[in-house]
């Protein structure tokens, strides 16, 4: 044990910058375990206090068109097939092909192995434009807000690393990662070894999300960016959640990600608000700008509008943005599509009038 | 020492819960002489809405079962609304007034009617349906199927009767309802509830609103996620507007008609599609 913990990490920039001088497990064992423990009902309590605001009308309707323009419409089944895949993409160019004005999701997200069949089906869209591939940079200090506004199409971001469970060794994970990304992923869904992190093994899982971090430069000198999943539903305590968000961030991660959505409970309010709060100190600390994406679980507009007041509460409003927030969601996009048809027709819509997940 | 008498605020029924009104609105219902009986929620547009949610969720499961099964739950409404027929004939006489032995009859009649439709559960369809003739190697059969979920206006002037007389025919096929009981006779119409409610009827298969039905009733009737409309206690609406309405998203619709329903077949056919299928002969 003493051994170990005097063993040098990868040197991540940001943990350098933070720990100072050589990252080792125990340095960083020390910054996590220090990290102050959460108030869990004081935390609940504030996201049901921000679960009640009303959001009506005019601001509902921007709420709706910004939550399809977060959002990463996902399709993670066994059964996937390269035409899912295609009418997944068809879907996320025009989510509502009764009205043009309803707003492109963010991306889309898929296996690794559909990732060629994404970009193939988004290219025929014309949804897929080159300008924005390889300007990801990841975490970004000031500036620069609200250019998801200009950014060009739908993006595509694949989960690997022996996703969902993360059971793999390291060299097919990287494996994994590298197919992705030489295959045209703009992003990488990556989870964390639960296993080592519950055992208190960090530096084994900080190495991990470096190691990952690296293995999604692109050849062309770009970067795609990377999403470390956290999966929440199985750490079992907030406390564990602020520090594998901290943990994550000081390896590379561009954003913080829920869950896997293969696990319940998935993405919940109380969670993503701590995630939330970390990236809010994040921000207080180093002025970098970190990603947070709640996913699975969140299925109606009602839900997902509760999502954007606790960002815009904690983050501000400026994290608003695709680069900065995303939904992880397969049916929200059909229940926001039907919000919209309510509010611009003045009847309630169905089920019959939007398209089949 | 006397006992004060408990007002009894009468509530919604949806999804097979009874929940109040989400707009937190009442009506006070009172007797034929103008005296307070009890308090009834009036439905608003978001309780139509959830309504028909939970009457969609509920549809597949309950055209699911088997139409002999449906029988069963149907004729089981008939056993629990005999076991309370006291608190019903009671309910009636305070809201209508009237002879006691008219109230009476009017929950028999009830009764009845469940056990008359419930009959029908696995019949209607060897009645209804066809072995078409056709000139060709093939045959073809037609049968009914039930609409999917179907907004009711029941008659305003019956109490009891007139409800059961709409939702029983549209549930035997397998259709969920969201109804709009009489205005003016709330209290049967959840004391109904209660009964539907504990006779392994699955939650959500019958909703029922109380409140003013000019209200409720365009929300329905535009609402696209309604299959049907059956307008027979309607009459006194602007139930041309509400056809109108209706016909933008494609819904069936059954117009008004005057007084209780009688009990026919046809009422329970108008409320399907016909689903005709097609199949070859064999050669020898």
């Amino acid at each position: 044990m003493t051994d170990s913990t005097q063993i040098a990490l990868a040197p991540a920039e940001r943990a350098v910058r933070l720990l100072g001088g050589d990252v080792t497990e125990a340095a960083l064992r020390l910054q996590l375990e220090g990290l102050p423990g959460v108030d869990g009902v004081g935390l609940e309590q504030r996201a049901a206090a921000l679960s009640t605001r009303s959001v009506k009308e005019a601001s509902k309707r921007a709420a709706l068109d910004a939550i399809i323009g977060l959002t990463d419409l996902t399709t993670l089944e066994g059964a996937d097939t390269p035409g899912r895949v295609r009418s997944l993409a068809a879907r996320a160019v025009r989510p509502d092909p009764s009205d043009p004005s309803t707003p492109p999701v963010a991306a889309v997200c898929v296996y690794g192995d559909m990732v060629p069949y994404a970009v193939d089906a988004l290219k025929a869209a014309g949804a897929r434009g080159d300008g924005t591939r390889g300007e990801g940079d990841g975490a970004r200090g000031e500036g620069a807000p609200g250019d998801g506004a200009r950014r060009a199409g739908v993006r595509i971001a694949a989960v690997a690393t022996a996703f969902p469970s993360g059971r793999a060794s390291m060299g097919v994970k990287l494996a994994d990662v590298r197919d992705a990304v030489a295959a045209g992923a703009d992003e990488i869904d990556m989870v964390i070894d639960r296993g080592a992190f519950l055992s208190g093994r960090f530096g084994e899982v900080f190495d991990e999300i470096v190691a990952v971090a690296e293995a999604c430069r692109r050849r062309d000198g770009g970067r795609a960016h990377l999403k470390v999943i956290l999966e929440t539903g199985e750490l079992a305590t907030y406390d564990n959640v602020r520090r594998a968000s901290w943990l994550a961030i000081l390896a590379g991660a561009d954003f913080i990600k829920t869950s896997t959505g293969k696990v319940s409970p998935a993405a919940t309010l109380p969670v993503t608000l701590l995630m939330l709060e970390v990236v809010r100190d994040w921000r207080r600390l180093t002025g970098e700008r970190i990603g947070v994406k709640p996913a699975g679980g969140i299925r109606s507009a009602k839900e997902a509008i509760r999502y954007l007041v606790a960002v815009a509460e904690t983050v501000g409003e400026e994290w608003l943005d695709p680069e900065l927030f995303r939904f992880g969601a397969s049916s929200l996009l059909s229940d926001v599509v039907l919000q919209r048809q309510r509010m611009r027709s003045g009847h309630y819509s169905g089920a019959d009038y939007v398209a089949i997940d | 020492m006397t006992r004060l008498s408990v007002p009894k605020t009468y509530k919604l029924y949806i999804g097979g819960a009874f929940p109040r009104s989400e707009s937190g609105r009442t009506y006070p219902v009172t007797g034929p002489k103008g005296e307070f009986l009890a308090h009834a929620a009036s439905a608003s547009r978001k309780d139509s809405r959830d309504a028909v949610v939970a009457a969609r969720a509920a549809q597949p499961g309950w055209v699911g079962a088997s139409a002999y099964n449906r029988g069963q739950v149907l004729y089981r409404i008939a056993e629990m609304l005999e076991g309370r027929a006291q608190q019903f004939t009671d309910e009636i006489l305070a809201q209508r007034g009237g002879r006691r032995t008219l109230a009476a009859a009017e929950v028999e009649s009830a009764i009845d009617a469940w056990v008359w439709y419930a009959g029908w559960a696995d019949k209607y369809a060897q009645v209804a349906g066809n072995a078409n003739p056709v000139a060709g190697p093939y045959f073809t059969l037609s049968t009914p199927e039930p609409t999917g979920v179907v907004a009711v206006v029941a008659p305003q002037d019956s109490a009891l009767l007139g409800l059961v007389c709409v939702v029983a025919p549209a549930i035997v096929s397998g259709n969920a309802v969201v109804a709009v009981a009489a205005e003016s006779a709330p209290l049967s119409a959840i004391s109904l509830a209660e009964v539907l409610a504990t006779s392994d009827l699955p939650p959500g298969v019958v909703n029922i609103l109380t409140g003013a039905p000019a209200q409720i009733a365009p929300w329905l009737a535009s609402h696209a996620d309604v299959n049907a409309l059956d307008l027979t206690g309607a009459g006194s609406l602007e139930w041309v507007d509400l056809e109108v309405a209706a016909a933008e998203t494609l819904t069936r619709v059954r117009r008004p008609e005057p007084g209780v329903p009688p009990l026919t077949l046809e009422r329970i056919t108008a409320l399907t599609e016909v689903k005709t299928v097609w199949h070859p002969k064999s050669t020898r």
